[in-house]
């Protein structure tokens, strides 16, 4: 379940997630080409990551969909490309604020 | 999800980037988690249900911060400068607490019952855990991560919570992860138990920005070690910028590294921002505006802002120098009068906001959101036609005179702007025939004179005859809060005091 708060990590390849924002639609974050678990579940042998789908997600970087009903925040980088049901994630341009503290 | 996120990702993105300097030591973000660890490791030996600290800035400041998040305890600053009993008395309000003190200042806490420990030897002892640490604690991110006293100016300091929730919304929020380039440093001279100085530990280990501390605020100071460590960022209060901008004497600051330069925590007065732009003319700076209860920053006014309103010929415009700029991304804001209602465009109203940074809860008394979220500030404002906010004051120091409500802040605005008033803070006293009387306290500049007529006369060719204050006394200083917040009941009871030695003669 996508909800803002969530953590995931990826079956495939290292990356990890928290869910900033979510849409109503209980769709499936894909990572490397497979479904993205709950953080807290142990990692298992497993499949290997999907060619088609290792574009790679940088730390601290939103991730966000056309319409932005998603938002993904990356904590730990790694090789797979988030897709949420079948389009990719992009990431979201910041509008940087100056410096306050 | 905690702020111990927040150095998780650092270390993981640029673990040999120096993270802090204090003196002479400097601690890259490895070095400093290791560190965190350590403290973490102590404070959970040590079975307490919180962390008080009572110290200046300096590596110790982050690296308790964090390690009390390691431990899953709030981290609770406390204000050196009180007196022992006030000490006591805060420090008695928290339950099961280890107190870490700086050395210079056990002898104030030696009568409270909490268990003490000296920073050295709590150090010795975080050090020596680095070998060997337990886990971290199992974080509730809806716990508490920090509890900050506000300046009690009016009334007993309250104990504001902050949840991780409500700082990693802020940080995440505001600041882009990994954005400051490794030559960076913020130069930091905010106190710890001030809002502003927990924020900048968050916003710029997030932002792999090294903190640069300077523990001790002094003038020169400050203008050395920016030129010295190149210091691209820095933080300060404004009477702080009113103390640099004098010992400057007129030269502009020679600081070229320093792109940015914010202030906040009170009212900057006008002719110490237009010399401070003059003195620092190729610095950007930034104005901003927020509350302990709000996570510090809720508005901002930026250095394009600043730029504009002082180039521009549109009245409204430059009055934008005077404005705190707009609400942050995730901030709503709204205006409301005495029934609750929202102003119409332009009208004043108190300032209320709302968003996941907003905590406006606590300790013991609770949360004062109302139903839908949404918290008082207890400021006066309005907003200009582009949506910028202009603080007009706390609503409590507004005067009521002859049933008129004036703002302390129009009058002083004026006074000082005469060449003779160095300082001023306007209050109400109380008045048989007004119900209240416009006192107006005056620091004169260097060794002028001036009279109390000539400056009564000076607001009354400038503002309507009801505003002029009824009474004027001149004095050394005006009481105030570190951070530069007047003291305006001590201001008043000062006056009435004297008033009434005087009728006893």
């Amino acid at each position: 379940m996508l909800k803002s708060g969530v953590r995931l990590r990826s079956q495939v390849c290292a990356t990890e997630v928290i869910v900033v924002r979510a849409g109503d639609q209980a769709t499936v974050l894909n990572c490397g080409g497979f479904p993205m678990v709950d953080l807290a579940q142990s990692q298992e042998p497993g499949p290997n990551l999907s060619d088609e789908f290792a574009g790679g997600t940088l730390i601290g970087k939103r991730y966000v969909d056309a319409a932005g009903t998603i938002e993904v925040l990356v904590t730990k980088p790694g090789a797979g490309t988030l897709v949420l049901g079948d389009t990719a994630l992009a990431v979201k341009t910041a509008k940087p604020l100056p410096a306050s503290d | 999800m905690t702020i111990s996120l927040l150095l998780e990702m650092s270390v993981s993105g640029f673990p040999e980037r120096t993270a802090i300097t204090s003196g002479d030591e400097s601690l890259t973000y490895q070095q400093f988690d290791d560190l965190v660890r350590g403290s973490g490791t102590a404070l959970q030996q040590s079975g307490a249900k919180n962390l008080i600290y009572l110290g200046g800035s300096g590596l110790e400041l982050p690296a308790l911060l964090f390690g009390a998040a390691y431990a899953g305890i709030p981290f609770v600053p406390i204000n050196y400068r009180l007196d022992n009993i006030r000490l006591t008395r805060l420090i008695e309000r928290v339950e099961d607490p280890i107190v870490v003190v700086a050395p210079r200042y056990a002898e104030s806490v030696g009568q409270s019952g909490a268990t003490i420990h000296a920073t050295d030897e709590f150090f010795a002892q975080a050090r020596a855990a680095v070998a060997q640490p337990l886990p971290p604690a199992d974080n509730d991110p809806e716990g508490p991560a920090v509890v900050l006293f506000t300046s009690g100016t009016t009334s007993e300091p309250k104990a504001v919570v902050l949840r991780h929730s409500h700082l990693l919304s802020y940080v995440m929020g505001t600041v882009e992860f990994g954005s400051a380039d490794p030559a960076d440093g913020a130069l930091i001279s905010v106190p710890p138990y001030h809002v502003a100085g927990i924020g900048t530990i968050l916003t710029n280990i997030y932002a792999g920005r090294r903190m640069i501390y300077l523990a001790d605020f002094d003038a020169l100071e400050w203008v050395r070690l920016v030129r010295a460590e190149a210091a691209t960022s820095a933080m300060v209060v404004p009477t702080m910028l009113e103390r640099i901008v004098t010992a400057l004497d007129g030269n502009t600051a020679d600081v070229p590294a320093l792109r940015s330069l914010s202030y906040g925590g009170a009212r900057m007065p006008r002719p110490t921002l237009e010399a401070a732009l003059k003195a620092f003319p190729d610095t950007g700076f930034v104005n901003a505006y927020g509350l302990t209860e709000t996570s510090s920053t809720i508005a901002l006014l930026g250095p394009e802002d600043h730029r504009s309103a002082l180039e521009s010929d549109d009245p409204g415009v430059r009055a934008r120098l005077g404005s705190i700029g707009r609400p942050v991304p995730e901030i709503e804001i709204v205006l409301r009068d005495v029934d609750g209602s929202p102003v119409r465009d332009g009208e004043q109203g108190e300032l209320w906001v709302r968003g996941p940074q907003v905590s406006g809860e606590y300790m013991g008394t609770g949360s004062v959101l109302d139903a839908a979220g949404w918290f008082p500030t207890r400021d006066l404002a309005y907003q200009d036609s582009d949506g910028f906010v202009f603080i007009v004051g706390r609503n409590d120091d507004t005067i009521i005179r002859g049933g008129e409500n004036i703002a302390p802040a129009e009058i002083e605005d004026v006074l000082i702007e005469h060449p003779a008033v160095r300082s001023v803070a306007v209050v109400g006293i109380p008045d048989e025939h007004w119900g209240q009387a416009i006192l107006a306290a005056v620091v004169p500049e260097g060794d002028s004179s001036p009279t109390s007529e000539q400056l009564r006369e000076f607001v009354r060719a400038r503002l309507r005859s009801s505003r002029t204050p009824d009474r004027l006394v001149f004095r050394t200083d005006l009481p105030a809060t570190p951070t530069g917040k007047i003291l305006r009941k001590d201001i008043a009871a000062d006056y009435l005091a004297s008033a009434s030695a005087d009728s006893a003669r």
